[in-house]
């Protein structure tokens, strides 16, 4: 394709003509006159000296000859380095330019260094800048030439010549290592702010200080410059401007109340330029479009500030965000897509600042007909943005229904669009702008793309399918429906926890169970089911068979067969499920158990090579021939209903959005919303986070009393029976949750041990030990990733008149290793009786974001109660001494779960209370009673919870 | 932005710069991923994509192609625009730019983009004033040159 004439014998300085035969690719223009003259070897100085001396190896035809060719030329360049004759500069930037030249094609380069170090020092222009080329393209962390490298910077940056003082601060804005953030933090915020610095000085200062920033925010200061570089916004040069809004921003980022004064001068700022005239700025003007990095500059800078409080300012603002808007209704200037993407560029970044603000409905809903607009437009790039910016314009409430009115267009560009990302896209938008109101019509046009949806964004695809179906699921034998379909559709792509949920949702909902089992039973008999199906069959017909087995065309034999004849098309994890589903059908259809009995005694049952499946035939088998109808009735037993927790589906949605993304907030987000999975809410147990702990619950119903024997009247009482109300109340809506982990913190009301707090990246789990008024806790932290999570601290606080005191926490590694689990002791002395529990606040970074949790720490009252025994005159006694209407708290509630004795017992030994046989003159009435300890006092405590079981109050 | 590379149609890097720090491996996975990804598209589509946790802001002139990645809250059109205003950078300077340029004067195209860009954000947006800053930096070479050429004709 290219050939060079063979010149490496000509001597240096013979201009050598470089001939190009039918080479269509290399050499044609990037940018606008197609056809192709020769390259220019003169036109600049030093690439003509890199075609003397090289055969470049273009056309990639022979690998080895390239290889062979480089090689020979690395061999000179060290016998030159190495040679007993010292190089001029001239050669020395010559081969360490080679040294570059191969580097760039993707050849290691293992030498060089100290001859570019040398040209640093170089008074040459050209020696020295090839220097710096080459540090900053090759930088090697070896300290002696680092200390070098910084001794020929620093004699740059005091030259005074403003040349050097730019080769000089692009190198440290290039390698912007750790070592050069010691040696120069300090010095370059002098030059950015100095009085006689260059402009072209401060600029490369300016975003030099950035880059060290980035890299070591610990070592630049800004202090008692941070005003006069906030000044530089009103630079009469533009590019000044520039390049210090940059690092105006990123400083802002971190500390917004040291920069807060940029607000108004960017607003000033940005009003100039918005409201001058396209040939105001001259070579600022960019396409007629004055300004247009430096207005998203200012727009972005004022992202990372709440509205401006100085009316003024915010009028002056606002009025530049109707002008910019106003403008994209204006006819273009130029019909350049340059000038649109400038122009639109800026209008995107003051609807980012719109849907920042989040204030201002007038402008949301423009900025949603703007993009309303754009859905439409012939640029695939103007369609793609629009797509992804309402996405966030729907998630507010101003402009969310603004959003929803272009659901027509947004299912079209789902079916239409050529361009995966831009579907993806819009299947992310619709997923947005779903509610209850048009839920099932995004649903079901999810549901048919998915059949022609690209492979690569079908597994996400299925996932909010998922959600959504579940999320607005008003009648759940939709939501089956859907699930079902998803099954079928795109099966491959359903991972576990989507039909894991179905079968959640379908057991903890009686009134979907039947309509489940019809469903499925009718779904199995398409000729070719997916194996997920079969699963979500075998589990549902397992359990729920029983209700439509009275209909002759599925009564139970039907039922086995049809599930049989999947059998053996299936994987061993189905397998092993279908067999549990078998053992279940005996149970439940005692006439199937000799056919299912044939099943598991066969051969290729019981002699399985896989030892699961074995195993399970050969229990089962057994269990099926001697346990008694009872013992199978209690072991094959129907599930009871899950706990509840935040969606899995969700949480893994969330994953797929990779590390970094999930922050603490979305995360109470997702289980606020994983409370409204579970839909409806008019089924109390599934539904509260509280039932989680107290899934296998019985419904107690009480008549509580906290009261003191002891004389001194107080809120102690009071507050230990509102405990022992939320214990067993409706936790869910009776704790609105502040954004602390409720749930968790109910769970150790009445024990000692468990997880705390768990989501994708932390567990927290707890031990505790409580004696008198002393209690000692561990504290500890699972990190669950694969990645490190630095800086992690932990405090405690008391809130309010919270005086159960921390005595000592030892502070935790800062470090914890990915996978590692660190442990933290905390001793805990009650002073005195309390209600509000303490807080625990943990902060870590993980992927570079910064992570920061608040958690309820289970220190409640009873856990300091020491139970106490006594019998039932001495406690009818004090029962009725204590007639003050301050020292009794009386509450009944209505029950969430069946009652069991048994259960409700444990619950209240786990409170901390002595219970009491024998006392009450009812049998059915539990009795307990206790001492708090606390360090200045002892208050005792009689409770009383009279359960009725007609009325489950 | 994170880093820009320029590679060809074939899938050769003609330029690549970093402005976050990243070990050679890394940085040569990320250019082999990426260079496969956005020769897999076609031409009418759109210049944006997610990669990883970025955004990646592709162009493709003649037979090279443009790629930067950018961070989340980074502007995808300004970043075009960033691209082609490189371009004319290099159009400007080298009069009618190829891709032969690039690959003869790599440290032409460095030397360009260190004056218009800098730790990843834009230096100097002014077409006028990055060209000046370079044509200087050639003046002091030309001068080196005129000296040797004189004190050769001497002798």
């Amino acid at each position: 394709m290219l050939r060079l004439i063979d010149y490496s014998k000509l001597p240096v300085g013979v201009n050598v003509r470089v001939i190009v035969c039918l080479c269509m690719w290399p050499c044609d223009r990037l940018a606008i006159c197609p056809g192709c003259p020769l390259p220019s070897p003169e036109s600049a100085g030093i690439g003509s000296m890199l075609t003397l001396y090289f055969f470049l190896p273009l056309s990639g035809k022979s690998k080895e000859a390239e290889i062979k060719r480089i090689n020979k030329e690395l061999a000179n360049i060290r016998s030159k380095f190495k040679g007993d004759k010292a190089l001029d500069g001239y050669s020395k930037k010559k081969y360490v330019c080679k040294l570059l030249f191969i580097f760039l094609l993707g050849h290691d380069i293992d030498f060089g260094h100290m001859e570019a170090v040398n040209l640093l020092s170089s008074n040459k222009y050209t020696e020295k800048q090839i220097g710096y080329l080459f540090i900053s393209v090759l930088v090697n962390s070896n300290s002696e030439l680092i200390r070098l490298i910084n001794n020929a910077i620093k004699n740059d940056l005091s030259s005074r010549n403003p040349t050097f003082m730019c080769l000089a601060l692009h190198c440290i804005a290039n390698v912007g290592s750790r070592e050069m953030a010691e040696a120069f933090a300090s010095e370059i915020p002098r030059i950015l702010v100095a009085g006689d610095t260059m402009d072209s000085v401060k600029q490369s200062a300016a975003l030099c200080l950035l880059r060290l920033y980035k890299t070591s925010p610990d070592l630049v200061l800004m202090g008692e410059w941070t005003s006069r570089v906030v000044h530089l916004l009103n630079d009469q040069h533009m590019g000044v401007v520039t390049a210090a809004i940059s690092l105006i921003t990123c400083l802002s980022q971190k500390n917004p109340d040291e920069f807060k004064t940029c607000v108004s001068l960017a607003v000033s700022r940005l009003s100039r330029i918005v409201s001058s005239a396209s040939t105001d700025l001259q070579d600022y003007t960019y396409y007629f479009v004055p300004a247009p990095w430096l207005s998203c500059k200012l727009l972005r800078l004022l992202q990372c500030y709440p509205p401006p409080e100085d009316g003024a300012v915010k009028g002056r603002l606002v009025e530049c965000l109707e002008t910019i808007l106003n403008k994209a209704q204006e006819p273009p200037k130029s019909k350049k897509v340059q000038h649109s993407n400038a122009k639109n560029a800026i209008l995107f970044e003051a609807i980012s600042l719109i849907i920042h603000y989040d204030s201002e409905p007038n402008l949301l809903v423009r900025a949603c007909n703007q993009l309303g607009q754009f859905l439409q437009h012939r640029e695939t790039n103007l369609r793609y943005l629009a797509l992804e910016s309402m996405c966030t314009l729907a998630s507010s409430e101003f402009s969310h229904e603004a959003v929803k009115t272009h659901i027509e267009t947004v299912i079209n560009a789902l079916k239409t669009e050529r361009d995966v990302s831009v579907r993806q896209r819009a299947a992310d938008l619709l997923y947005a702008m779903c509610d209850r109101s048009n839920a099932k019509q995004i649903v079901a046009e999810m549901l048919s793309y998915l059949e022609t949806a690209d492979y690569s964004i079908r597994e996400e695809m299925v996932l909010k399918v998922a959600i959504l179906a579940e999320k607005y699921a008003v009648d759940y034998s939709w939501y089956v429906d859907t699930i079902l379909n998803l099954i079928r559709i795109a099966g491959d792509y359903v991972s576990e926890e989507v039909w894991y949920r179905v079968i959640q949702i379908v057991i903890n909902r009686d009134d979907v169970q039947g309509y489940a089992a019809k469903t499925v039973f009718e779904a199995l008999q398409a000729p070719a089911c997916h194996e997920n199906m079969v699963k979500v069959g075998g589990y549902i017909l397992g359990e729920f068979g029983n209700l439509i087995a009275g209909d002759p065309r599925s009564s139970p034999l039907v039922q086995f067969n049809l599930l049989h004849s999947k059998f053996h098309l299936c994987s061993v994890p189905t397998r092993a499920l279908l067999l549990s589903a078998y053992i279940k059908f005996i149970n439940l259809f005692p006439e199937t158990k000799a056919t299912i009995q044939e099943v598991l005694r066969c051969d290729s049952q019981i002699r399985n090579s896989d030892v699961e499946l074995q195993q399970r035939a050969v229990e089962y088998l057994k269990l099926s021939s001697i346990a008694s109808t009872d013992v199978l009735a209690t072991v094959l037993e129907e599930m009871p209903p899950f706990p509840e927790r935040e969606s899995s589906i969700l949480a893994k949605l969330k994953k797929k959005k990779g590390p970094g993304a999930v922050s603490v907030t979305e995360l109470e987000d997702s289980k606020r919303e994983g409370g409204e999975l579970n839909g409806g809410g008019d089924r109390g147990p599934d539904t509260s986070a509280m039932s989680a702990s107290n899934a296998s619950t019985p419904s107690p119903s009480a008549d509580l009393l906290g009261i003191r024997s002891s004389a001194p009247a107080g809120t102690a009482p009071a507050s230990a029976g509102n405990l022992l109300v939320d214990v067993f109340s409706e936790a869910g809506p009776a704790a609105p949750s502040a954004a602390v982990n409720d749930d968790g913190f109910l769970r150790f009301v009445c024990k000692n041990n468990g997880v705390l707090f768990e989501n994708q990246l932390l567990q927290i789990g707890i031990k505790s030990e409580y004696r008198q008024n002393l209690g000692r806790m561990y504290l500890f932290y699972g990190n669950k990733t694969s990645v490190q999570f630095a800086s992690f601290t932990t405090s405690v606080s008391c809130p309010g008149e919270l005086q159960s005191h921390i005595l000592s926490t030892k502070q935790v590694e800062p470090l914890v290793e990915g996978g590692a689990q660190i442990q933290q002791v905390l001793n805990i002395e009650c002073l005195t009786d309390f209600s509000d529990a303490p807080l625990l606040n943990i902060k870590f970074r993980y992927g570079g974001a910064l992570q920061n949790l608040t958690l309820k720490l289970p220190v409640t009252i009873n856990k300091f109660f020491q139970p106490t025994e006594m019998s039932s005159h001495d406690f009818f006694q004090r029962w009725k001494q204590l007639s003050q209407p301050q020292q009794e708290a009386q509450k009944i509630f209505k029950a969430n779960h069946s009652m069991d004795t048994e259960v409700l017992k444990a619950k209240l030994l786990g409170l901390g209370t002595a219970l009491l046989d024998n006392v009450d003159p009812n049998p059915e009435n539990y009795v307990c009673a206790g001492v708090i300890q606390t360090k200045g006092q002892q208050v005792g405590c009689l409770l009383r919870l009279e359960p009725n079981a007609q009325a489950q109050v | 932005m994170q880093f820009m590379l320029l590679f060809s149609r074939q899938g050769k890097l003609r330029l690549q710069k970093w402005y976050v720090p990243l070990s050679d491996k890394e940085k040569k996975k990320i250019t082999r991923e990426l260079v496969q990804t956005v020769l897999a598209r076609k031409p009418k589509m759109c210049s944006f994509l997610e990669w990883r946790d970025l955004k990646i802001v592709y162009k493709r002139y003649a037979s090279l192609y443009f790629c930067c990645a950018i961070e989340d809250q980074d502007n995808e059109l300004i970043t075009l625009e960033i691209i082609h205003r490189y371009v004319e950078l290099l159009d400007k300077y080298f009069g009618s730019v190829c891709e032969l340029d690039i690959i003869f004067n790599f440290e032409k195209a460095y030397f360009i983009l260190d004056e218009f860009l800098l730790g990843g954000e834009a230096q100097e947006t002014s077409k006028k004033n990055v060209l000046k800053a370079i044509e200087q930096a050639d003046l002091l070479q030309e001068v080196r040159h005129l000296i040797k050429i004189t004190v050769d004709k001497v002798f």
